[in-house]
């Protein structure tokens, strides 16, 4: 057992050889009886407290396999160390006290150490040698004990026993044996027979702790492992014949336990043995140690560690030396390292490398910054500054309850998932939580900080200004429409007749009579005062343009008919007025010699004449526009051809036609005669021409800034012309102004169809494809420094969207505000 | 002429902007340092108005620094210790490879540091421009005083950051500065009034945060290290405008009644003064002591061009700020373990509430919830099963609804258990034409004195009034549009049928004619608007633009403003019928 503790002080399994010797001297088991074996350089557990090699070995067993005391016997003084075995478990408790032992038992010491003295690797001891003899011849046997097994290792002890008692019962002479056999306990006296018999009753009562004991560790011969990697296995080991050793089968579980805690009264002193598994209970005794242990006091409740000491060599001092050793010469001088490495030092102060350690900065984190503020000092690059803008306040619908109608709808959330998380308005959904409890922390709390601080160094800023305006403030202050009047604000009469969409529309100077010219072929003369349709003349072809005589002496109307313009005598008005201008007519005489002209006057048949047909100028192309010249006698019409001969001057008095132009500047439009001078007027898709007759040249070319001009008009005073254009716009132009509009009006939504001056009142109207006319206030001044004012100031609507088509012709009356429209509906219209 | 006519891009504003990469090379810094000074300096990009000029002709997208920021860069004392700091590193680097630990200590001890004092003085060269920017300042403290004490950031940051955040607190309360306070679903905002400037602020529910990995915590890290720094000073100050102590000190008398009456609850006596002063349950110590409660009557020096009136109404304010600031005074308030304390406890100590809370929940109690003089005790748990009699038991909404009002509201709406009445936002102010909650009509009736059982059905009558009205008024466009199309129609219509009937050849028949009421206020309106339809078009084409532009947002606002109102009704319209089928089945 011994041997086994002393392996486990060592933590190394214990050699088989001084197993073999130390069981050798171990005694039967008797409480209290001190051992002393040799251990030699074996022992080193002690070696690093005592830092000298040990000589002697003291144990005394207190308890047969539980507790060991032992003494390490020193030069310098006994060192003392003890293990306490419960069980499977090992307390160690090592310590050493340089205790104080009775000078005299110190001197046989040395015979103690003889008896080991060949062991100790030194073995400068005298030995004694009858002492050594018995220890020879024995090891032989206990090697053999130990290869023999259990059975003899009982005979061993017993004989050792014996041996024990045989030392002690001879040593009590001698010094050596007076040490070993102090007693520890005066209760337990060395009584070999009374011990004996505890000894075997011991044995008799309880067989298993005998197994449990120390000899277990012999048959168990797994080694010095940690016990627990048998934890799963049915066995714990092997013994000697390489069989294995089975746990005790243990069928507990932990409700036994529990009733075993509960019932065994001794359950709290019963411990585990880890080598054989079985359950140990302690003794009272050994109870009383651990618990002695445990409190930090020597095992040995006889042990006196306060011993007085004694010295072993003298206190006082030598006058000499111990060794006569002349001082090294290193003594002397300086080292050499030390010097290097100040040097070095010094080096890297001098350098700079190293700097001396800062004073700490004992000024204070936080003061009054502000303290010297000065209202007026902004940096340079302040000027520049653009602070951050403040992030958005919360409104209703970030709130943890807000009102119902701030909550998303199914539709408008499903909606909101599928946006674009840049594009949403708002970047959560509003949510409602009962009570405050409910409300969850918000997940992208972080994120949104971090966002805030992105923007703040990563958004280039920017001033922009915002537009404060009044909407109001923006809608120019133009005169009242009322303070403009008189204008055509109602719709008073409806001519009712035409079966298809009337094309063109124009009206008798005095302003009597009315005629349109339709799709269906006719040509219709209407009162304008009742609406009456006074006059049908079908002309067998669409009418493409009409134009009444301007002369109110001449009852003349010229209407483009397909490739023929037909001049009409209405019949209509006074008598002697038509009458004189068939006169006129008919008065024309035949030029001696024919000259060639690029269309053919032809008088009508008599059929015709009696509808009223006089003459028919007959065209080589469609005829798209006619337009009289402002005294009534020549008038201008417009072919739709590609080449030179698109515009024709024609006068009617003399029958004799003329093309002005020698080259074709592009597709005509529409043509116009200036009112009072000789001037003509030419639209092409995108420019208009001004020609003076007299010269024969051009005199301006008007940039439109349209893309297709339909129509155009010019004021009575000559100065200003309308355009009306297929892009909606219409572009009036002050011809004294510049050659670009002066102003360029987008009212219509659609297409301008057609546009007219009144003759007296400052008025101008478009008609679109929209349905609308709108009339315009157009007031030119007399004064050339004053600009045109224009301002509409009506809205006309009344006719019928047909075939995405309106109001095709728009008209005044010559004397009174009235406006005629003739629209795709078949209807024409006026406005008063 | 004179000189080398210099190239294109060589004047103009291509030389007034930088791009990031030059700047950067400029400066000789590493692109994250360069971050670091642009955050701490305040220097951000500019969009410059011609970029293809500024980028020289291409049309990459690029950030541009003004030159002069950078140029005022240059002088900058931090930039060179952020290369001192680099070298720092790369010693310390070296030391720790080489195992020489006496020179790792000697670096240690050495470290170079950095101060930001003279950046805040620069930024902000008076103190009300530091208090106008400090919204982004104070939630990013309040934010960081929340993390976790591992991890993201560096202990000492947010320690910093909680010791602010609580000393900020700590001033609002001593000056009661509190203005609204509003429970979003984000956190909750805060608006004080401090030297007449509005601090907004947002503080997280108190949660563990769930750290998102989309976020450079580096860039966060350097606000919050100008941040704090600023913070500091602006707490410096504010503190001092107050005769109060800074570092902030509890008042002596106070901190014998906050002596934990245990003994060793703290290891520290230094930890637990933080948390003393956090726990907002005392008052703090002065330089001079006040003499208490006196209060200051305020010259009255009449401004110029002011009229009596408008004295009035300055006067009336005055009056009801202060009566705001008092509106808790006197009531004795107990919060209930899980309400959230640190709020609560703010917001009423704010408005000169005494609070306290269990004694076991945080530091600071005052109180016993046994406490008989105890008014009002807040409760967010659906039931309580001991009331004492004598106390109101609320739920949290009320405090903060209350300080909205700036009123304490009846309390009956917020009885625990009862469903709350919606919480709103005291930072709307509706303007004409926006929409309204009808909660908030209540509220404006209560706030002006009148019977909350009469202005229930007023708001009821108001809201129907004003949804017609609102309906009148989105109609009334189109239907100036469209009455005249009518009118016209009409006539139209009228012709045609009596052309009709004189074709078929009818009698004619002579019916009564009806005398037309010719609305006169309507015919001049129609008039009006038809003028104002001709002007429109007379308008330049960019001015139609821009007035397109604007009558477009108004409509648009209209128009949000009338769905809110309609699902209001719809919701509401729900509600009653749901009653009325419930009222059914009991009867049944």
């Amino acid at each position: 057992m011994a041997a086994a503790i002393l392996g486990r002080l060592r933590d190394k399994p214990p050699r088989r050889g001084v197993t073999a010797r130390m069981r050798r001297i171990l005694p039967p088991w008797q409480p209290g009886t001190r051992l002393l074996f040799p251990i030699g350089g074996d022992a080193d557990v002690a070696t690093p407290t005592c830092g000298r090699p040990l000589c002697s070995c003291v144990l005394t067993l207190v308890e047969p396999p539980m507790v060991v005391r032992m003494h390490f016997h020193q030069p310098g003084g006994c060192y003392y160390a003890c293990a306490v075995r419960l069980g499977g478990v090992t307390v160690r408790a090592v310590s050493c006290v340089c205790a104080v032992t009775n000078p005299r038992s110190l001197m046989p010491l040395p015979a103690v150490s003889a008896t080991c003295a060949h062991l100790s690797p030194t073995g400068k001891h005298p030995t004694g040698k009858s002492e050594e003899e018995p220890w020879d011849s024995e090891e032989e046997e206990s090697e053999e004990s130990v290869y023999s097994g259990l059975e003899d290792s009982g005979s061993d002890s017993s004989e050792e026993e014996e041996e024990e008692e045989e030392e002690g019962s001879s040593g009590t002479e001698s010094p050596q044996t007076q040490v070993r056999l102090i007693p520890l306990c005066p209760s337990k006296a060395l009584e070999d027979d009374s011990l004996l018999k505890d000894q075997e009753v011991l044995l008799a009562q309880n067989e298993y702790e005998e197994d449990s004991s120390d000899e277990e560790d012999i048959r168990n011969t797994v080694g010095n492992i940690p016990m627990e990697w048998y934890q799963d296995f049915p066995h714990i080991g092997y013994n000697l014949d390489g069989k294995k050793i089975y746990k005790p089968i243990r069928t507990k579980d932990e409700l036994d336990m529990f009733l075993e805690k509960m019932e065994n009264p001794d359950y709290w002193r019963t411990v585990q043995d880890k080598l054989t598994g079985a359950d140990v209970r302690l003794t009272d005794e050994q109870v009383e140690l651990v618990q002695r242990l445990q409190s930090g006091h020597f095992g040995d409740v006889h042990f006196n560690p306060y011993e007085p000491a004694v010295d072993f060599f003298t206190h006082e001092v030598m006058i000499h030396p111990v060794t006569n050793r002349p001082a090294d010469k290193r003594s002397f001088i300086p080292s050499l390292l030390e010097k290097e490495k100040v040097s070095k030092l010094v080096h890297a102060i001098k350098m700079g490398w190293i700097k001396p350690r800062k004073p700490k900065d004992d000024s204070p984190t936080y003061y009054d910054l502000w303290a010297h503020e000065d209202p007026n000092s902004i940096l340079g690059r302040h000027k520049m500054h653009v602070p951050a803008p403040k992030m958005k306040l919360p409104g209703h619908e970030e709130s943890y309850n807000p009102p119902p109608e701030y909550l998303l709808s199914e539709e408008e959330q499903l909606a909101w998932e599928q946006q674009e998380a840049a594009e949403r308005q708002l970047s959560f959904v509003p949510q409602r939580f009962g009570s405050l409890r409910q409300v969850p922390a918000y997940p992208r709390f972080i994120q949104e900080r971090f966002e805030r601080c992105l923007d703040l160094y990563l958004c280039p800023r920017q001033r922009k200004m915002r537009v404060n305006v009044d909407p109001e403030d923006l809608i120019p202050k133009l005169p009242k429409p009322r303070d403009l009047q008189p204008f055509p604000t109602t719709q008073a009469l409806i001519y009712r007749g035409h079966s298809s969409l009337v094309r063109c529309l124009s009206i008798s100077p005095s302003g009597q009579w009315l005629v349109s010219g339709s799709d269906d072929g006719t040509v219709r003369f209407w009162e304008v005062c009742t609406a009456r349709c006074m006059k049908t003349l079908p002309v067998g072809g669409v009418v493409k343009s009409i134009a009444w005589n301007p002369n109110p002496t001449i009852c003349l109307v010229a209407i483009g008919v397909e490739q023929s313009v037909l001049l009409v005598n209405p019949c209509l008005g006074d008598k002697l007025l038509y009458g004189a201008t068939d006169q006129l007519l008919e008065s024309y005489v035949a030029p001696e010699e024919e000259r060639v002209q690029p269309v053919q006057w032809v008088t009508a048949s008599t059929q015709e004449h009696s509808r009223g047909v006089r003459l028919l100028i007959q065209h080589s192309k469609a005829v798209k526009q006619v337009t009289w010249h402002g005294k009534g006698d020549y008038l201008a019409s417009v072919v739709s051809d590609n080449s030179s001969m698109q515009v024709l001057i024609h006068q009617s008095s003399k029958r004799w036609s003329q093309s002005p132009f020698r080259r074709s500047k592009g597709l005509v439009q529409a043509v116009l005669f200036h009112p009072t001078r000789p001037y003509f007027f030419v639209a092409t898709q995108r420019y208009v021409r001004v020609y003076n007759l007299l010269k024969q040249e051009l005199t301006k070319k008007l940039m439109t800034n349209c893309k297709w001009v339909s129509s155009m008009a010019i004021h009575p005073g000559g100065d200003n012309i309308i355009c009306g254009s297929y892009d909606s716009k219409l572009a009036w132009f002050d011809l004294d102004l510049s050659t670009r509009p002066y102003q360029l009006l987008r009212h219509h939504k659609r297409a301008l169809r057609s546009v007219a001056f009144h003759r007296r009142y400052p008025l101008f109207a478009s008609g679109s494809d929209d349905g609308s006319v709108i009339v315009c206030h157009g007031m030119v001044y007399n004064d050339l420094l004053q600009n045109p004012l224009l301002v509409p100031v009506k809205v006309l609507k009344g006719h019928v969207i047909t075939l995405d088509l309106g109001v095709l012709d728009v008209l005044f009356h010559p004397t009174q505000p009235w406006i005629f429209s003739s629209g795709a509906d078949g209807t024409v219209r006026l406005y008063t | 002429m004179g000189g080398l006519e210099k190239k294109k891009y060589e004047r103009g504003s291509a030389t007034n902007y930088i791009t990031r990469n030059r700047a950067r090379k400029k400066l000789q810094l590493s692109l994250p340092d360069f971050r670091r000074l642009c955050i701490l300096k305040g220097i951000y990009p500019h969009e410059p108005k011609h970029k293809k000029k500024v980028n020289k002709g291409s049309t990459a997208p690029r950030t541009f620094y003004l030159l002069k920021d950078i140029k005022f860069l240059l002088h900058e004392p931090i930039v060179n210790k952020f290369r001192e700091y680099k070298v720092f590193v790369r010693k310390l680097r070296k030391a720790y490879g080489k195992s020489e630990w006496g020179t790792v200590d000697r670096l240690k001890d050495n470290k170079p540091t950095y101060k930001l004092d003279h950046i805040v003085k620069e930024r902000y060269p008076t103190f009300i421009d530091a208090l106008r920017d400090l919204d982004d300042a104070l939630s990013m403290c309040f934010l960081f005083s929340t993390f976790p004490r591992t991890g993201k950031c560096h202990v000492q940051t947010i320690q910093l950051c909680r010791r602010l955040a609580v000393e900020f607190l700590n001033y609002v309360i001593a000056s009661r500065s509190l203005r609204k306070v509003f429970l979003s679903i984000k956190g909750i905002y805060y608006q004080a009034e401090v030297l007449g400037q509005p601090i907004t602020w947002i503080t997280p529910y108190t949660f563990a945060h769930d750290h998102p990995t989309d976020v450079d915590y580096r860039v966060m890290a350097t606000f919050t290290e100008f941040y704090t720094t600023l913070l500091g000073f602006v707490n410096f100050r504010l503190y001092h405008s107050l005769n109060l102590v800074y570092p902030p000190k509890i008042d002596g008398q106070a901190d014998a009644e906050l002596k934990p009456v245990e003994g060793k609850e703290y290891a520290m006596d230094s930890e637990s003064y933080l948390e003393k002063l956090s726990a907002l349950s005392a008052s703090l110590a002065r330089v001079v002591a006040p003499a208490h409660e006196d209060e200051v009557e305020m010259d009255e020096f009449p401004v110029e061009g002011e009229t009596a009136e408008q004295m009035d109404t300055r006067k009336k304010e005055q009056e009801a700020l202060e009566k705001h600031k008092k509106m808790f005074e006197g009531l004795r308030f107990f919060l209930n373990r899980e309400v959230p304390r640190e709020p609560l406890a703010f917001i009423i100590r704010c408005f000169g509430g005494q609070v306290s809370w269990d004694k076991s929940l945080c530091i600071g109690a005052t109180y016993d919830a046994s406490d008989l003089s105890i008014t009002h005790h807040i409760i967010d748990r659906p039931r309580l099963d001991q009331q004492v009699i004598g106390r109101c038991y609320l739920q949290p909404q009320w405090v903060f609804d209350s300080v909205n009002a700036k009123m304490c509201l009846p309390v009956a709406d917020y009885f625990p258990g009862v469903l709350l009445p919606p919480h709103l936002s005291p930072f709307v102010t509706e303007q004409e034409g926006d929409y309204v909650p009808p909660e908030k009509l209540k509220l404006l009736a209560l706030q002006r004195g009148e019977n909350p059982g009469d202005v229930r059905l007023q708001a009821w009558n108001e809201e129907s009034e004003e949804e017609e009205e609102e309906d009148e008024e989105d109609d009334n466009d189109k239907e100036e549009e469209e009455d005249e199309d009518e009118s016209e129609k009409e006539e139209e219509m009228k012709l045609k049928k009596m052309e009709e009937e004189r074709r078929k050849g009818k009698k004619k028949r002579v019916t009564a004619g009806k005398l037309r009421l010719e609305d006169k206020k309507r015919l001049e309106q129609e008039q009006q608007s038809e003028e104002k339809r001709l002007a429109i078009m007379m308008m330049k084409k960019r001015e139609k633009y821009l007035y397109k532009k604007i009558m477009f947002g108004k409509k648009r606002k209209v128009r949000e403003a009338n769905k809110l109102a309609a699902k209001r009704k719809a919701h509401d319209t729900a509600v009653k019928e749901e009653k009325k089928k419930s009222k059914k089945a009991r009867r049944a």
